[in-house]
């Protein structure tokens, strides 16, 4: 064990583990903000208490993602200091104005959202989660932004030993950094639909709080169902932009080894990377990855075996990932169709409401492999083609440090992954608070 | 120029970091010495409450901003100080995660553990921001690789700790003044004993803490060549007699602002001392991390600078706004409030 691998290590589990957290906060901020703006529009007490509700889960998951994104910012610099210092004058102004523009705005706002139920007007109390709904998806933009540099670099120049920025303009209009900002973006939608459907089916199926979660349930559908749509359709096209900008990863994500036009796509694929090949090929569709990569039944995709070998990201690990989440992206949309159609009386189908509760884990397994076809799938590079991952860690630190905070990060994410999800399936299973005594149709002014 | 305002800028965010999570700090701090009872340690939570979190995003923008603005010295910086930072960082977490997970399951355990959490989650990242930044006011062991050759002891010197102790002692001042600023009765008054109290002690460290300043550092240096700017110096010092004459008046709010001038002068005081100088080296000033050798383009400069210019303003006045529609006391009502901690 070396510097490089434990660095490694803990800082794709760090990123994974802020990744859980992350798309629900994405999502869900907008669906609180959009049933407290229903509130306010219809006046009906139960909107309230749904923002409440979900709002709860919603804070319990957002506090999370909060402290474990510095553990990020902060890593580049202990772990990762010959990167920082080759990509800062980019890539870090990219990290500053995120929390200059976006996590400012998002924490200051919440914190006005919890504590200002009765000390703000309904309106402005309403304002302050849509800013904090705003803010969020403004930061995924910044971070995106600075993550798509890393996977197609653009708009800086070389000097001193460093990248510089040249066109800051070039920088945020990156085509390959836009794709994955739609991509994560309507993923992260999907992961929160299914998280409101799954808890509203769980408590529907018990017939408890019937009219509270249906309403939840009819706000999450066609939420869930045009952002599953857009996923797949979508997620085609960003498939055809990892082909332009980096055809190494399409081709470990295909385990296609040998250029060829007309490309066939295979059902059914084992890879054996040892012998530069596949161990097994069935069910191919006629031209299938040229199609998807190109556009075209005829182009030509180039193999695995034309890159040089030190050049190749890792087979398995980005073929299987992509797979996977393909499958579920594929899933997704047919389980949502499910419940839209079922919408307005999803008690209907016992059968979908005793589903519905384990699906909630499958989104998450989707955006996590996704990271790993994004993160694995660029490798060996950190700087996709400008600086190799091997070249950007610390000098100065030594094995047992990193090892001594890779076993810290264990157990304190260990315990915290845990106690989120025993807090959440409690919250979660409870169920809303009893409505006010006194109820009145409130909050129309 | 460019480099000079970047240079001042990144003093600044740090400063008010300090300045507003530091009185959190001061509350988790405090909370073993104040609180007697749970309702006083749910009106010290609280007193945080719709704050803490818009106030640790100043870490976030001035770590950000330290990377931006001087990617190699943050990269120097933070590698360098790999132990403390990374022993900062799992108490920043159990500190924040406390707020929110404390109230949430009805056990004694469960809330001992998290207030445990709440107090080394204040109290370890007031003294380590304290060593950290003294040992940065005097320079760190960087080679000519730049490569610091000291270890987590090294840090722990008679200036380091120095820095630690003052920094614990300015951070509960803070917060038991903010304290003094929400609570009523018995805890306002113990809060505002409290800071009286801790006044005298940040009174005598400040004196030694200066006092070491012109043994161990060069920070003095600056001021010599320019004595104009010791003017800086009167931040602190006349922000710490004001906190006095504010207490005495009883006029919390105000005091609390002063002593938040304290520290942002003590801060910038060592900034100031430092430049052009972000890391010094112990070892030879050639080795040091200056704006000159890890400053960010021109380009980026500018861009961040314009970023700067419109949206810190823009936080100072919305987190001004929140700091002042929730600064009345907290009552009984506001503890049965659902949302709470």
């Amino acid at each position: 064990m070396d510097v490089l691998l434990l660095s490694r290590l803990q800082f794709a589990m760090t990123t994974f583990v802020h990744f859980i957290f992350v798309p629900l906060t994405l999502g869900l901020s907008l669906l609180v903000a959009y049933m407290e703006t229903k509130f306010i529009r219809t006046g009906d007490e139960t909107y309230r208490r749904m923002a409440k509700f979900w709002g709860k889960l919603f804070l319990i998951n957002f506090a999370l993602g909060a402290v474990t994104g510095i553990a990020l910012e902060f890593q580049f610099g202990t772990n990762w200091s010959r990167y920082s210092a080759y990509v800062g004058d980019v890539f870090g102004s990219l990290l500053a104005i995120e929390a200059t523009m976006a996590f400012f705005l998002e924490s200051t706002f919440l914190g006005v959202w919890i504590f200002g139920w009765k000390k703000l007007p309904p309106k402005l109390h309403n304002a302050s989660i849509w800013l904090v709904a705003l803010a969020a998806n403004l930061s995924a933009f910044w971070i995106i932004m600075a993550n798509g540099w890393m996977q197609n670099p653009v708009g800086h120049l070389m000097g001193d030993g460093r990248a510089e920025l040249a066109s800051f303009i070039q920088l945020v209009s990156n085509e390959f950094a836009w794709q994955q900002f739609i991509h994560v973006l309507s993923a992260s939608y999907v992961l929160s639909g299914f998280f409101v459907l799954g808890i509203s089916a769980w408590h529907l199926a018990r017939g408890s709080h019937v009219d509270f979660f249906r309403k939840s349930f009819r706000i999450a559908a066609p939420f869930t169902l045009v952002f599953a749509l857009v996923v797949v359709v979508h997620g085609h096209h960003h498939g055809s932009t990892v082909a332009k900008y980096q055809p190494e990863k399409l081709a470990a994500m295909e385990s296609h080894w040998e250029t060829r036009t007309n490309a066939p796509q295979y059902l059914l694929v084992i890879p054996d990377p040892a012998n530069e090949g596949n161990r097994l090929e069935l069910l191919p569709i006629p031209g299938g990855l040229s199609m998807l990569a190109y556009h075209s039944f005829d182009a030509e995709v180039t193999g695995l075996k034309d890159f040089p070998e030190e050049d190749r990201p890792p087979v398995w690990a980005t073929f299987m990932s992509f797979r996977t989440m393909v499958a579920l992206g594929m899933l997704f949309p047919v389980l949502a169709a499910w419940a839209w159609i079922r919408r307005k009386d999803p008690a209907s189908s016992p059968r979908m409401l005793r589903l519905l509760p384990w699906i909630i884990p499958l989104p998450y397994i989707a955006v996590q492999l996704g990271w790993i076809v994004a993160e694995m799938g660029r490798q060996p590079w950190i700087v996709y083609g400008m600086m190799r991952t091997e070249e950007a860690f610390s000098p100065g630190i030594t094995t047992g440090q990193v090892a001594g905070s890779l076993a810290g990060f264990f157990a304190i994410y260990g315990l915290l992954v845990a106690l989120c999800i025993f807090l959440l399936s409690k919250y979660g299973r409870k169920g809303p608070a009893p409505a006010e005594s006194g109820e009145e149709p409130a909050g129309s002014n | 120029m460019l480099e000079t305002t970047w240079f001042l800028l990144w003093g600044i965010l740090w400063a008010g970091y300090f300045a507003l999570d530091g009185y959190d700090f001061g509350l988790g701090i405090n909370m073993p010495l104040l609180a007697e009872s749970e309702t006083d340690k749910r009106v010290m939570y609280n007193a945080a409450g719709p704050f803490w979190d818009g106030n640790q995003v100043w870490l976030i923008t001035a770590g950000g901003v330290t990377f931006a603005a001087f990617p190699a010295t943050y990269a120097v910086m933070f590698s360098s100080l790999y132990t403390p930072l990374l022993l900062l960082l799992f108490a920043l977490i159990f500190r924040g995660v406390s707020f929110e997970f404390r109230r949430k399951v009805d056990s004694d355990f469960w809330r001992r553990f998290w207030d445990g959490c709440n107090v080394l989650g204040s109290l370890i990242p007031a003294l380590l921001f304290g060593v950290a930044f003294a040992n940065i006011f005097m320079g760190i062991p960087l080679n000519a690789q730049q490569i610091n050759e000291g270890n987590l002891l090294t840090l722990l010197n008679p200036y380091g700790l120095a820095g630690g102790v003052l920094f614990v002692l300015l951070f509960s001042m803070h917060g038991s003044l903010w304290l003094a600023v929400k609570s009523m009765g018995d805890l306002e008054r113990k809060a505002v004993n409290l800071a009286n109290r801790v006044w005298g002690a940040v009174l005598v460290m400040v004196v030694a803490f200066l006092a070491l300043t012109v043994m161990y550092t060069n920070l003095f240096d600056n001021y010599a060549a320019n004595p104009l700017l010791l003017i800086i110096l009167l931040i602190p010092v006349a922000g710490l007699v004001l906190v006095k004459v504010f207490l005495h008046q009883r006029v919390y709010w105000k005091a609390w602002a002063a002593s938040g001038a304290t520290i942002i002068g003590v801060t910038m005081f060592g900034v100031i001392g430092m430049y052009p100088k972000l890391l010094p080296s112990s070892i030879d000033p050639d080795f040091s991390m200056t704006i000159a050798n890890s400053a960010s383009s021109t380009l980026t400069l500018q861009i961040m600078l314009g970023v700067a210019l419109v949206f810190c303003p823009l936080v100072i006045a919305y987190q001004s706004w929140v700091h002042l529609k929730f600064s009345h006391k907290i009552t009984d009502e506001d503890l049965e409030y659902e949302e709470a901690y």
